[in-house]
């Protein structure tokens, strides 16, 4: 094949079609009030882990309910459970909940 | 009381005397399209159409790529508007989608700041002793074919229609996203819905073929692909659109755009080359034409005289699906005998050639 000095890049566009949502609506289903999140990223801004690593909270669960779990499992192992995120949460939403049901869906835990 | 709704994606399009203004690389690509254009609208339809020397390249590549500064493409512009009236023509005709962008853009720039358009003036006067003039019409040629697209139909020799079983062939349109994206009151049906090139394949007989991807770009957005780290996206929206279109099994692609004509075609043997993935019928590619080419097999014109060699997908399929007579041992000759070399097969990496 001739050297063309660049491949064809993968789109970044998320497809929904493809994805397989059915573990992300399972933890909906068991944390329901996850429905009522705004994206507001308290969670995020409160996060120890989030303090010293690259972990953020809120893009976990922006990729879980999209039915991209490729870079969860890896992530959610710097989660400590120390539930500061539930704290702050202007929604009342049990945070740790969620964070340790996608760890028993999507992970060994 | 009647509405008035759809009066605004009509656009008005001069019938005759045409100040004609080529495309400089259209002539590398395609090299048989505008002389295609200027014998249909002199010989065919008996139009008056001024081929000028004179003019240079609107040097929209250079503008789109931050190379050309604002004011010096406006005056380049301002030149050429100058020249058509200093040949007496006042309807302009852009054989270049990139070029009918820039026109277009110009024109309205002028319009909303008349500060610039008098700056502009100056430096015209002061550059070439020339008086800016603004054209009466201006026209994509694509939008004067779809004016003239029921005098070529009178005209035909071979409708768009598969002469072995009667069916209507099955065509993409794909219209240059500075036809109409930019704005959309210049083109015909608008931005939602384009009907340029969709009413000449139906004015000839063939039928328009819609699909998921029918208006993504074809992916040449100048940066995308000046720059050859950047030409993975550029090649990735191609693709996009021809993983959209190929289950619909089109016959042919015709384009308005030099750049969508270019990449569509030769990004199929690329693909081919990176992937082993080939479309269209028994996987020897969907060929692409342009609108003055598809014209040319229609009136019965000489598909190597069009210069449907220089593709990189083959045209013979639909050659043969129309009914069109060709010497295939002239395809890749000069009219004086010498041979013009081939490109590599769209079919590359797929044992099928």
């Amino acid at each position: 094949m001739p050297q063309f000095g660049f491949s064809i890049s993968q789109p970044r566009a998320v497809n929904l079609d493809t994805n397989d949502t059915v573990p992300a609506e399972r933890i909906l289903q068991e944390v329901p009030e996850l429905q009522c999140c705004i994206a507001c990223g308290s969670c995020t801004a409160t996060c120890t882990a989030g303090n010293l690593t690259s972990f953020n909270f809120r893009r976990m669960h922006t990729l879980v309910r999209r039915g991209e779990y490729r870079e969860v499992y890896e992530q959610l192992e710097k989660c400590m459970l120390c539930g500061k995120c539930r704290l702050v949460c202007p929604r009342g939403i049990n945070t740790r909940a969620v964070a340790l049901k996608i760890k028993k869906t999507l992970c060994d835990y | 009381m009647k509405r008035n709704t759809w009066q605004e994606y009509q656009k008005e399009v001069a019938d005759d005397n045409y100040y004609y203004l080529r495309s400089c690389i259209r002539q590398n690509f395609f090299p048989g399209s505008e002389k295609a254009f200027v014998r249909i609208l002199r010989e065919e339809l008996g139009r008056n159409l001024y081929d000028d020397p004179a003019h240079t390249s609107c040097t929209g590549i250079g503008y789109h790529s931050d190379v050309v500064l604002h004011d010096t493409i406006m005056t380049v512009v301002a030149r050429q508007f100058a020249l058509m009236k200093e040949s007496g023509f006042e309807n302009a005709a852009v054989s270049c989608i990139t070029s009918f962008g820039i026109y277009t853009e110009v024109l309205e720039t002028w319009r909303e700041f008349p500060e610039v358009e008098a700056r502009i003036r100056e430096l015209l006067y002061k550059a070439t002793g020339r008086e800016l003039y603004k054209p009466r019409n201006l026209a994509h040629t694509s939008d004067i074919i779809f004016h003239h697209r029921e005098a070529i139909r009178q005209r035909a020799k071979h409708l768009l229609v598969n002469h072995r079983t009667g069916e209507p062939l099955r065509g993409v349109e794909h219209i240059g996203c500075h036809y109409a994206k930019i704005f959309p009151k210049e083109g015909i049906g608008g931005v939602e819905f384009p009907y340029v090139l969709a009413g000449m394949i139906e004015a000839w007989g063939g039928q328009v073929v819609d699909y998921p991807e029918r208006r993504h770009c074809c992916g040449f957005g100048f940066r995308n692909y000046l720059v050859q780290a950047n030409r993975g996206y550029s090649i990735a929206n191609s693709q996009k659109k021809l993983e959209s279109m190929a289950p619909y099994k089109p016959d042919f692609i015709l384009t308005n755009c030099p750049g969508c004509g270019m990449f569509l075609d030769k990004w199929q043997y690329t693909i081919a080359e990176i992937e082993g993935t080939t479309y269209g019928q028994d996987g020897k590619g969907i060929p692409v034409l342009t609108y003055e080419e598809l014209a040319g097999l229609v009136l019965g014109y000489d598909p190597w005289d069009l210069g449907l060699q220089m593709h990189q997908v083959d045209v013979e399929p639909l050659l043969d699906k129309l009914g069109v007579e060709y010497d295939p041992a002239a395809k890749y000759l000069m009219p004086n005998g010498r041979y013009i070399g081939r490109p590599e097969p769209a079919t590359v990496n797929m044992g099928v050639e």
